[in-house]
């Protein structure tokens, strides 16, 4: 009844003091009612009193309350001084005010500003609304809404969101989504709860969880600060003076700061104090020119502080009895010191169940670098291996078929077809080069292994030359198709990127080619022939000449096109043949020559050889190189034939 | 035919040899030539950097002639002695540095109002040679770096002993023919990305530089000092060639060049081809040693690209061009390419012109040095050397096709077996 | 006669192929013994175990008076120890003379340093213009031997082996490729030295065993399958079947 009444007050007084209102307002919506409730509340906006009024908005389970709570927010919400009803608006044209209703959003009609009275919420205010919104949020219909808010209170987590996660569980119905709720509710526990209890519940869940932002939110928590006094106070751990986690001169310098010590006089200030003595070409009564020792310098500087010239010497003796003297220790500066022990405890978990993983990593990523020497010495494989020949232009065939693809790519735009283009056009470009070399170089230096290897040098050198004239030193770009790019991600830690699993692939598929096409074909029928006795191959009709022309044009053309899967991944210039060459020969002669199995194991000796190398050693990829060098050079030593090794008369024909 | 045995055994060296005669008067002539033509001590027709290419070039000889020995007369292939040849450089250049900079260091130090400790002028010293990598103290491998006499016992001892761990590795396990080829490419590309480190002690990529200053001796105009440095290197040339030579000919010679040729066969004589390979490895690693350390006072700067595996290519492309198993070869070789290479590159070969197409002898002297290289290895194999037999009517057996080298050697053994 | 070498029980296989299968062998200090076998038989294998080139499986093989096995050694120290061995083709060092061939295998110290200062004395021309006197190439003594035939290429090697004062030998088909006359020569040669030392001649050719005139040990399969005069041995059935049969 008393609704009805105001309504037609209400009516009235809008039909005679504003311009035409298009609809009236609705009064006794619920959303209108709940404001009216907490009216006084809303319009004092006070940070110590809202409180009650932004919970009861949020709890009211009113779908246009959020809206309310947002207007509120950016200041759009007015009231009417007289009757106190509630409206949202936005400034008009002639300074006139658009009002809308607050249920339901809808236009009221454009207004003079001064019956109306503007809230406006301080930044304490808008703090609490805003947490009231994120619940909102995390309540919204939409899953993918709320999923954003999740995204959002990862990215920026506030203590207030964690009441409003907590309450925002229990009504998820998508399981994905709960799952993850809960998670970050315990995250936010571990950060901002009050309750110790609570927070090294959270923490111990987290046991052997691998993801990054459980490693940001315990990390602060195990903070220490170093400090020193002359007994170890409780909770706190001692640190051993002059060890890795505090040097000498760290530890004096602390005791320097703390003004428990006078500074070491360091050489430069007892130069200066000296210079700044000199009297008459003396120091203390000593020559100047009999200064040029550190203990003649020390002893002056010592006399001169005797006569109260200089601050008093100190020496490395005083600095160790100082530093005896003390105890150094660390305390806990993020947490109280249970939470920290159990934030340590859940750490060290996590960075065993770390390491293991970035040793998978580590395999993963060996894996790939041995599929990377694998393509570089398939090719070799063949012209080295089975053949024989030593191409030292393999390694300029390969930077062959990487330009190659570049150029494919200055012609077709599209990177996928590109690809797929370069890889044949590769393989013909490549081939026709091999064929050529073999018809006009090497088929003239059989039986002669040296030579050959001098012979394709120089090939291998004006080849290089050759293709600086052409494209320049600079590196040229090799593009992968899109759908190459970003990684198969297994965990936090354990992540591989696709272009990687294509070369491995691409590796695997030439190894299956390699057996095919050795073992199932005529032409590998033949080419084995050839190479077991090629007086015999050629008085049952075959052709040596042509086997050996076409078992060349092969091995190089795999290398051209292991040239594009290499330029994928590195970059393509003139002189990226060099940077393989000898790993490929490496892995041809440690797997074992003439066995592509053995080359396989190579590729995944050195690959892996390499990584490791690498993971000791992060800093440094050059003296990994050298070191994996040297190993494979002793390595030779104990299986001078290879991993697999031929026996008998077979490996000395 | 008794009476050709009983010849006395015991004619000089030098009758027997007149190569040797000869290559050492031209030497002489030349060395003399180019100093009175020379600007530090002569009428100063040739300039000083001139001069300094001359005199690198009998650098590059001497390493040529190790080259020959070691591949020509031994058969093995090194791709690996112009990193001895770095490692000479270096070894030298850190004195030439160290004691430069401590002149340096000690005369900036003299205008303080305190005499210097040796710590200070330890520090300065350090200070100035490893500011560009970032450090500030001396790396353990420069311990005896201010000592001259250590200093040219390392250009002696430290690729002496390097080619001697690893040919004592490769010979023993057997590593022949190609495959010790690439493992001594393996090893110089070790050696070159090690120094391509920054903490490799030897400043990185940078390497060593303002060596044609000699310490003590910057009043002596580098005119003068190219001069001296080309009868340095004259001199060692001289005498490596006589040392060479002294060992291919007696029955050390018969012995290396019979394990060239057919090792297996060598071993079954009773001698221990290993031993034999390490010697001339070791031996030519030394003279490689001795010659970078000439080359490089002259050359002003060594950075590792120096021993980057292309350059020992080069080396063997040099050999193989001039002639290999012959010394001359190697010398003429070395000069007349290396000479070719400078001039070509040096942009003083006029550029020809194709109407469509200008041949810039920069861009292109590689390609014509590579193909040239396959052209000698498939057509001459005997080199420019080669030319010399035209007049000297040297003729060699005919081998049927078959080829010098240990791989062909073992095969002809395993021939015979089947 | 006391033994020089004893081959015992020596089995060695290439990629399960036995080449060697349970060899026994024996030598005196000066005699001549023939072997013979059909192809495949493991004579080359067994010259190679013996020379160091091929390390067997299992088994032993000892030498001269104080029994030492040469098993552990290295071909050179084994050469060095007086077994000398010469090839099926001639391998000479054919990019070298005559007298350099010789001087080379003359019984000298072989270490590297001592061969750098060696000089030839006046005896050393010596010993390698008689030694050229007898296997017949004194006129070719300072032609290089790549331009040798290839019979006197068989005789400079035969020539580099007595030069190296071996008190075995190791004849692989010496008389392979030569001439009747040749041969001869070759068979005198090869009788001579085998007053003095041991000779183990590996041949194909029945008429050259025979004028050899020794006794003859046949391999088949990588054993010793029969041992006696020539005579005896062709009179062998088993022999017969596998070898003189085909």
């Amino acid at each position: 009844m008393l609704c009805f009444v105001r309504h037609v007050i209400l009516c009235s007084v809008l039909c005679f003091s504003a311009a035409v209102p298009a609809v009236a307002q609705d009064i006794g919506a619920p959303i209108q009612t709940l404001l009216q409730t907490h009216g006084e509340v809303i319009k004092q906006s006070s940070r110590r009193t809202i409180g009650p009024a932004i919970d009861a908005l949020a709890a009211s389970g009113l779908d246009d309350a959020k809206t309310v709570l947002e207007r509120w927010q950016n200041k759009e919400m007015w009231f009417e001084a007289e009757t106190g009803v509630f409206v949202f608006a936005a400034a008009a044209e002639g300074g006139m005010l658009r009002l809308f209703d607050v249920a339901g959003g809808v236009e009221i009609g454009v207004t003079e500003k001064r019956p109306y009275k503007q809230l406006k919420p301080n930044s304490g205010i808008r703090g609490l609304i805003s947490a009231a919104l994120v619940q909102f949020q995390l309540n919204d219909p939409d899953p993918s809404e709320r999923a954003k808010a999740l995204t959002a209170i990862e990215r920026d987590a506030d203590a207030s969101h964690l009441a409003a996660l907590r309450g925002a569980i229990d009504g998820e119905t998508v399981p994905e989504l709960k799952a993850k709720k809960q998670r970050l509710e315990r995250l936010l526990t571990i950060r901002f709860s009050d309750d110790d209890a609570d927070r090294i519940t959270a923490i111990q869940s987290f046991a052997g969880d691998l993801g990054v932002d459980v490693r940001a939110a315990l990390n602060p928590l195990v903070a220490t600060r170093l400090d020193v006094a002359d007994t170890l106070p409780e909770n706190a751990m001692p640190v051993e003076v002059g060890t890795e986690d505090l040097s000498r001169a760290r530890a004096y310098a602390l005791l320097v700061d703390k003004e428990l010590a006078a500074a070491q006089t360091d050489p430069a200030t007892l130069r200066d104090t000296l210079i700044a003595n000199i009297d008459a070409g003396t120091v203390a009564g000593v020559q100047v020119a009999s200064l040029d020792t550190d203990d003649a310098r020390m002893a002056a500087y010592a006399a001169l502080a005797a006569q109260g010239l200089a601050a008093p010497l100190v020496t490395e003796a005083d600095v160790t009895a100082a530093l005896e003297a003390f105890q150094f220790f660390e305390v806990f500066t993020g947490a109280p010191v249970s939470v920290a022990q159990a934030a340590q405890r859940a750490l060290s978990d996590i960075e065993t169940r770390v390491a293991l993983n970035q040793t998978a990593d580590l395999a993963l990523d060996a894996l790939s670098l041995a599929s990377i020497y694998f393509l570089a010495a398939i090719g070799l494989a063949i012209t080295f291996g089975v053949m024989g020949v030593i191409n030292m232009a393999h390694g300029e065939f390969i930077m062959m078929g990487a330009y190659t693809g570049y150029v494919v790519q200055l012609f077709v735009p599209d990177y996928t077809l590109s690809i797929l283009l370069a890889i044949p056009l590769a393989f013909a470009v490549t081939f026709s080069a091999g064929v050529a070399m073999e018809r006009l170089v090497i088929r003239w230096l059989y039986h002669r292994p040296l030579e050959t290897l001098l012979a394709t040098f120089g090939v291998s050198i004006a080849l290089q030359q050759l293709a600086k004239n052409i494209f320049g030193t600079q590196a040229r770009p090799l593009t992968a198709p899109g759908w190459l790019d970003g990684s198969l991600i297994i965990n936090d830690i354990v992540s591989i990127s696709y272009i990687r699993i294509a070369i491995f692939v691409l590796a695997l598929l030439f190894l299956a080619l390699f057996l095919f096409v050795m073992k199932r074909t005529r032409l590998g029928l033949e080419v084995r022939a050839v190479t077991q006795n090629p007086r015999m191959a050629a008085s049952m009709g075959i052709n040596p000449d042509r086997i050996n022309m076409l078992t060349f044009g092969f091995g190089s053309g795999i290398a051209g096109i292991a040239g594009v899967a290499i330029g994928l991944y590195a970059k393509v210039t003139s002189e990226m043949g060099t940077d393989y060459i000898v790993q490929s020969f490496m892995t041809v002669v440690v797997g074992g020559v003439g066995n592509i199995w053995g080359t396989l194991l190579g590729a995944t000796l050195v690959g892996t050889l390499q990584k490791g190398i690498e993971w000791m050693n992060p800093s440094n990829t050059l003296a990994a190189q050298t070191y994996m060098i040297l190993f494979i050079i002793l390595f030779i030593q104990f299986r001078p034939r290879g991993i697999i090794a031929l026996k008998g008369r077979a490996a000395e024909a | 035919m008794a009476d050709i045995a009983l010849t006395p055994p015991r004619r000089p060296f030098v009758a027997r040899y007149p190569s040797v005669i000869i290559f050492i008067g031209l030497l002489a002539l030349f060395t003399i030539g180019v100093t009175v033509l020379s600007e530090g001590f002569g009428i100063g027709v040739i300039s000083t950097s001139f001069v300094k290419t001359l005199g690198k070039t009998l650098c590059l000889c001497l390493v040529a002639l190790a080259m020959d020995l070691v591949w020509g007369y031994c058969g093995i292939l090194s791709l690996g002695h112009m990193a001895f040849f770095g490692i000479g450089g270096y070894a030298i250049g850190m004195w030439l540095m160290y004691a430069r900079t401590e002149i340096i260091v000690r005369d900036s130090l003299a205008a303080a109002p305190l005499p210097p400790t040796p710590q200070e002028i330890s520090d300065g010293i350090a200070g100035q040679i490893f500011g560009v990598v970032g450090a500030s103290e001396f790396p353990p491998i420069w311990a005896v770096a201010h000592s001259l006499p250590l200093q040219l016992a390392a250009v002696v001892l430290v690729p002496g002993l390097i080619a001697l761990v690893f040919g004592w590795l490769a010979f023993r396990s057997r590593v022949t023919g190609v495959y010790l080829s690439i493992l001594t490419q393996a090893m110089t590309l070790a050696l070159a990305l090690y120094l391509f480190q920054n903490d490799s002690g030897l400043r990185g990529n940078n390497g060593l530089s303002g060596l044609q200053n000699l310490p003590g001796l910057g009043h002596v105009p580098q005119s003068t000092l190219s001069v001296i440095f080309l009868w340095a290197s004259a001199l060692a040339l001289g005498l490596g060639y006589l040392l060479c030579a002294w060992v291919v000919s007696g029955k050390f010679g018969s012995v290396i060049r019979a394990i060239r040729d057919d090792e297996a066969r060598v071993r079954f004589l009773g001698y221990s081809v290993e031993a034999y390979k390490l010697f001339i490895f070791t031996f030519t690693a030394i003279l490689a040693g001795i010659a970078g350390a000439l080359y490089y006072p002259q050359a002003g700067i060594i950075n590792p690209a120096e021993l980057a595996p292309i350059a020992s290519i080069y080396l063997a492309v040099w050999v193989a061009i001039g002639g290999r198993g012959r010394l001359y070869g190697a010398v003429i070789g070395a000069a007349f390419v290396s000479l070719l290479s400078t001039w070509f590159t040096g942009g003083q070969a006029p550029d020809i012109n194709l109407g469509v197409y200008t041949v810039q002898w920069v861009d292109w002297w590689t390609i014509l040095l590579g193909l040239s290289f396959v052209a000698v290895t498939l057509f001459a194999p005997r080199g420019i050397g080669g030319l010399f037999d035209l007049i000297s009517d040297r003729r060699s057996p005919d081998r049927h096709g078959a080829d010098l080298g240990p791989g062909t050697g073992a095969l002809q053994e395993k021939e015979a077996e089947k | 006669m006391s033994t020089l070498l004893e081959v015992s029980g020596v089995s060695v296989s290439f990629d399960g192929f036995r080449a060697i299968n349970n060899l026994t062998f024996q030598i005196g200090a000066a005699e001549m013994r023939a072997v013979i076998g059909p192809n495949g038989a493991g004579k080359t294998t067994f010259m190679d175990i013996i020379t160091g080139k091929t390390k067997p499986d299992s088994g032993s093989v000892l030498w001269g008076e104080k029994s030492v096995s040469l098993l552990s050694m290295s071909e050179s120290r084994i050469a060095q120890e007086g077994i000398g061995r010469k090839f099926q083709r001639p391998t000479v060092f054919e990019d070298q003379s005559v007298a350099d061939n010789l001087m080379l295998a003359l019984k000298k110290s072989r270490s590297p340093f001592a061969v750098l200062r060696f000089r030839p004395s006046s005896e050393d021309h010596d010993k390698v213009a008689e030694l050229a006197d007898r296997i017949g190439l004194s006129a070719a003594l300072h032609r290089k031997s790549g331009e040798l035939s290839h019979g006197q290429k068989q005789w400079l090697e035969i020539g580099m082996l007595l030069a190296q004062d071996p008190r075995l030998l190791l004849v692989d088909e010496p008389a392979a490729g030569m001439t009747p006359a040749e041969r001869e020569h070759t068979t005198e040669l090869l009788v001579e030295a085998a007053k003095t030392r041991a000779v183990v001649v590996v041949e194909h050719d029945m008429e050259f065993v025979r004028r050899l005139d020794c006794k003859v040990t046949v391999l088949h399969e990588g054993s010793v399958l029969a041992e006696g005069s020539l005579d005896h041995v062709t009179a062998n059935e088993q022999v017969i079947e596998v070898y003189l049969g085909r």
